[in-house]
């Protein structure tokens, strides 16, 4: 039977490379199986199991991911992986506290900081904050 | 005798400081190992990252991200800046801080405004000293960084840029050439410049699911992410190997300093012996 290659990979570390003859994943839209020369597909998935099929192995390889990407080209799929579970109010809260660092820094006592200037830039961040919570809405 | 227990004492302290830096030479040599293995650990993914978003610019594609085109116009730039949290690493954050400002400088002669994003202590206390526009930052990211905590301040940078108050993203960094050399560079992340893959000729287009503005969005994010993430991997590579050679450094000169001091002390206790033996010798001529 024909196969294609896999690559499972996440910022961390590499999880599978071989090749398969066909890949199974839970698509955001569903569940997917891809066999070869599957037409070009981008897809988001979610948190769940990914299974290969191997020629080697009469058992599918069964890889937990949490969520990603999936891209299909004619002869090679790339699933790249989240390293943990991501969810876009945590993104945003995240992003709350990185700004909230930047204001933390001013209540820090090391006392070479420009306080005036800090605090002008601090006015600004959180007008723009005001601003992405307004758009978001 | 006089001086050679102070001397001593100087010795002795010394021989203390160098103990210490030999340690952290030794710890930082073997940080470096395993920083450079997480730097290997990161490169499969960031490879075929690229090949995708290179895929993506080279499909012809019914929804053209703003991160791939770019902008005529430039008002205001960011800047992510990484380094390190602590110090005693040699010139490693100064150069990348130079290296930032002077890319700074050309864009603020032409009236161009700055925001920069400060990842590690060091930066932020440096850009928070020379009064730039911090808009966030994160620290205390350790040996072993994690994406996770990246997010954030990533994220507050794309927000801007896709609000369209910043029309330029950069990120300085250190490039780990090899143990001895690392290079501060500030290389430019959005707009994105993607490897466009020539066999791939603009005939074809995704199938998305469930449509392309959410899945390339969602792809740009993650290629953007994986990038910083990458240069923060490699700055701890290069914190290591520039603190063991800070160290190294710093344990041969305590070395020559004590060898010095050695011969100090030498000769002030020789002088202290011909002294005692020239009165001796006169005492006993006198009688």
């Amino acid at each position: 039977m024909a196969t294609f290659q896999v690559d499972i990979v996440s910022a961390e570390a590499e999880i599978y490379s071989g090749e398969a003859e066909m890949v199974f994943a839970s698509a955001e839209m569903g569940e997917v199986g891809i066999a070869p020369g599957h037409t070009p597909l981008m897809t988001r998935i979610k948190p769940g199991e990914v299974r290969v099929r191997t020629a080697e192995q009469s058992e599918d390889l069964s890889i937990y991911v949490s969520g990603g990407i999936l891209e299909v080209q004619p002869y090679v799929v790339t699933i790249l992986s989240d390293t943990a579970l991501r969810v876009d109010e945590i993104d945003e809260a995240a992003a709350q506290k990185a700004k909230d660092e930047a204001e933390a820094s001013l209540a820090g006592k090391s006392g070479e900081i420009d306080y005036s200037a800090v605090q002008a830039q601090l006015a600004e961040a959180s007008a723009q904050l005001q601003l992405i919570k307004k758009l978001r809405k | 005798m006089s001086g050679a227990k102070e001397i001593r004492t100087k010795i002795k302290s010394i021989q203390n400081t160098q103990k210490i830096t030999k340690a952290m030479e030794m710890v930082a040599a073997s940080k470096m190992r395993k920083a450079q293995d997480r730097m290997a650990a990161n490169r499969p993914y960031a490879r075929k990252m690229r090949s995708v978003i290179g895929h993506i610019a080279s499909a012809n594609v019914e929804y053209h991200h703003p991160y791939l085109t770019p902008r005529p116009d430039v008002k205001r730039v960011g800047y992510i800046v990484v380094s390190t949290d602590r110090g005693l690493c040699g010139g490693l954050n100064t150069n990348a801080f130079k290296a930032a400002v002077a890319s700074m400088k050309t864009w603020s002669e032409q009236g161009v405004e700055i925001d920069v994003c400060t990842i590690g202590k060091k930066s932020a206390q440096f850009f928070g000293r020379i009064g730039s526009n911090i808009v966030a930052q994160v620290a205390d990211l350790g040996d072993s960084p994690e994406l996770a905590k990246l997010i954030g301040t990533i994220k507050v940078m794309l927000d801007a840029y896709d609000e369209g108050k910043l029309d330029r993203l950069y990120i300085v960094e250190n490039e780990f050439v090899n143990t001895m050399t690392q290079t501060p560079s500030v290389t430019q992340l959005l707009p994105a410049e993607p490897d466009v893959d020539e066999k791939l000729q603009h005939h074809w287009d995704y199938i998305y699911e469930p449509d392309s503005k959410t899945v390339i969005d969602h792809t740009m994010t993650r290629y953007i992410e994986s990038l910083v993430y990458q240069s923060v991997v490699e700055n701890v590579a290069c914190e290591m190997a520039a603190r063991m050679l800070a160290m190294k450094s710093a344990s041969d000169n305590a070395g020559d300093l004590i060898n010095e001091l050695q011969m100090v002390y030498n000769k002030a206790r020789q002088a202290a012996i011909t002294q005692e033996i020239s009165e001796i010798v006169a005492g006993a001529a006198a009688v």
